[in-house]
């Protein structure tokens, strides 16, 4: 190679745009999901295969109800917990051990940006889990009804709510640590959250356990998509979640 | 631009009550290479990372281009090379050079700079299948590739091969003709003693020397001659031919050391002397004192913690 050309290195600089940068960052954030093969598990190849799971062989009792409809609302929240709890929080554990975080903090990339780009990824992800989780469940005679408008603003909160709890754990923990601590505390959300199986079946602990986020977000997703009620308790719990977790998560959260 | 690069006055920083950095004091000036020297744990990192804004310091003044270390307008003034880490282990070298440079309003050509530092083969491998040198070249790449004013690079040769590190000083020069303050840190005194203008050498977090590299070198004990000769010559003689301050000594027999200010005219003296004698003196060496000598005499020849 010949010498570098006088001038050629000359300092000239500048942040760019904002929207290019945005741009920029989420498709970074998107390329890394969907190469990532774990990722890819947890987002949409489990979802989709415990709902063809559970809504096919019967052996989860759910009182009766059509077993789609009891088994895609679950489903739904299983998904928005994978990417929007457990992918942050891993992602974001590696991403401080290997000083990725830290070197895009040496960078003109604000924060902001950094989350929004973040945030961009994960909402991309969820239209994808979404339309596949909708699609299956309509060929496994899913029969929805309610109001859109209710399932987008659960999704949202619940979107936020576990982004935060996620950011939580994957900013104070390190790497191997977050990864444990996230697939752990994703089984337990799973098992008792009313995803598997009815709330119910906990007998007294049921008042208890649907204050969980994934028991809000997918007994809330329930009662629109089924009974096609306004899931006010729900969106109030998912709320004190999201507020609580952002506001846990920027005080404890370490970019190192 | 008028003023320091860098301004570093006072600056001290504890961990668990034990001082890393104590009492440490330097200015960069604009267009420059400056570079901290230091064994392992002298307290390079700690400085560097105060200076860029990571870490903050327990007592003392930073002024980078004039602001705070943590004035968001630097962000795009300043370019940074970690000591290590720092990409997506998952993106490719080129898409990781790529995003970092849509972040600067003016980047350099992201292609170009990877062919130049030798990356252009491994351009499409994911940065966690890249060897730690070809990390290492990656990381100098996206400190450099916003076009910034004023760079950290912190050991930015360690773990390179002979090529790469040519590669490296290159890049390091050209930023320097090209106007660009480099703050380097290093422990291969030959890399501070071929880039650097100004040299601070570092030892348990204090100053132990400072100035240009030809200071550094020229101050304390001068130069030495070595010769082979005929044992038992009368180096008294030898003594009344040369300027005061010289000494010559023979150990063991034959091998004759002249230490002084060694300088052309001392050199043409002792030759003469010889010539008088007829004597042939062989092997006749001129060894000033390198870096390396200035730094061993400073820190001592234990490894550090
Ligand atoms: N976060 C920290 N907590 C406690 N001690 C620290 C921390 N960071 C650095 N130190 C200590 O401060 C001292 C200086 O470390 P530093 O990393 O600055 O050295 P260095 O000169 O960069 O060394 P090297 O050449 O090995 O990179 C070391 O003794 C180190 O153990
Ligand atoms: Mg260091």
């Amino acid at each position: 190679m010949t010498a570098w050309p006088p001038g050629a290195l000359a300092p000239q600089p500048g942040a760019a745009p904002l929207p290019r940068m945005l741009r920029a960052q989420t498709r970074a954030e998107l390329t890394l999901v969907l190469r990532n093969g774990e990722q890819v598990l947890l987002s949409l190849v489990i979802p989709l295969g415990l709902l063809v799971l559970l809504v096919t062989v019967p052996f989860v009792d759910v009182d009766g109800q059509e077993r789609a409809d009891f088994f895609v609302p679950g489903v739904l929240a299983l998904a928005v917990m994978s990417t929007a709890f457990t992918g942050q929080a891993i992602g974001v554990g590696f991403e401080r051990q290997y000083g990725v975080l830290k070197r895009l903090g040496a960078t003109p990339l604000p924060r902001a940006v950094l989350l929004a780009a973040k945030t961009l990824a994960v909402l991309a992800v969820e239209v994808l889990q979404v339309m596949l989780i909708c699609l299956t469940g309509l060929l496994l005679g899913w029969n929805p009804s309610g109001s859109a408008a209710a399932v987008v603003a659960l999704v949202l909160l619940g979107t936020v709510a576990f982004s935060g709890l996620g950011l939580l754990l994957g900013g104070t923990l390190r790497g191997l640590t977050t990864l444990a601590a996230a697939n752990l505390v994703w089984f337990v959300l799973l098992v008792l959250g009313g995803i598997l199986f009815p709330l119910a079946a906990f007998g007294a602990a049921e008042p208890a356990l649907s204050l969980l986020p994934s028991a809000a977000l997918s007994s809330g997703l329930r009662e629109v998509l089924t009974a096609g009620e306004l899931p006010l308790q729900p969106l109030a719990t998912l709320a004190v979640w999201a507020v609580g977790s952002l506001a846990a998560a920027s005080r404890l959260f370490r970019w190192e | 631009m008028t003023g320091a690069a860098l301004e570093v006055l006072d600056l001290a920083k504890r961990y668990a009550g034990r001082a890393v950095v104590d009492c440490l004091s330097f200015s960069v000036r604009p267009g420059t290479v400056f570079a901290l020297l230091g064994p392992n744990g002298a307290g390079k990192t700690t400085t560097v990372e105060i200076c860029e804004g990571f870490r903050s310091a327990d007592a003392g003044e930073v002024h980078v281009l004039g602001l705070p270390p943590r004035d968001r307008s630097l962000r795009s003034r300043v370019g940074v090379m970690p000591q290590s880490g720092g990409a997506y282990p998952g993106l490719r070298a080129r898409e990781m050079l790529r995003l970092v440079a849509s972040f600067a309003a003016h980047p350099l050509p992201p292609d170009e700079l990877l062919d130049r530092l030798g990356l252009g083969e491994v351009a499409d491998t994911a940065y966690r299948r890249l060897s730690g040198g070809q990390q290492q070249r990656l990381s100098l790449a996206l400190a450099v590739v916003g076009r910034p004013e004023l760079v950290f690079l912190d050991e930015p040769t360690a773990g390179l091969d002979p090529q790469a590190r040519r590669a490296t000083w290159e890049l390091v020069e050209a930023l320097r003709s090209d106007g660009v303050t480099v703050v380097l840190t290093t422990h291969l005194l030959d890399e501070a003693e071929r880039l650097a203008d100004d040299v601070v050498i570092l030892d348990a977090g204090r100053v132990v020397a400072a100035g240009t590299v030809a200071e550094l070198t020229a101050s304390g004990a001068a130069g030495q001659l070595r010769f082979l000769a005929p044992a038992g010559l009368d180096l008294g003689a030898l003594l009344a031919d040369l300027p005061a301050g010289c000494s010559a000594t023979e150990s063991p027999a034959g091998h004759y050391l002249v230490e002084g200010a060694v300088d052309p005219r001392l050199l043409a003296t002792v030759a003469t002397w010889c010539a008088d004698r007829g004597v042939l003196a062989r092997d006749l060496r001129v060894q000033t004192r390198t870096l390396e000598d200035v730094f061993l005499e400073l820190t001592g020849p234990e490894p550090r913690a």
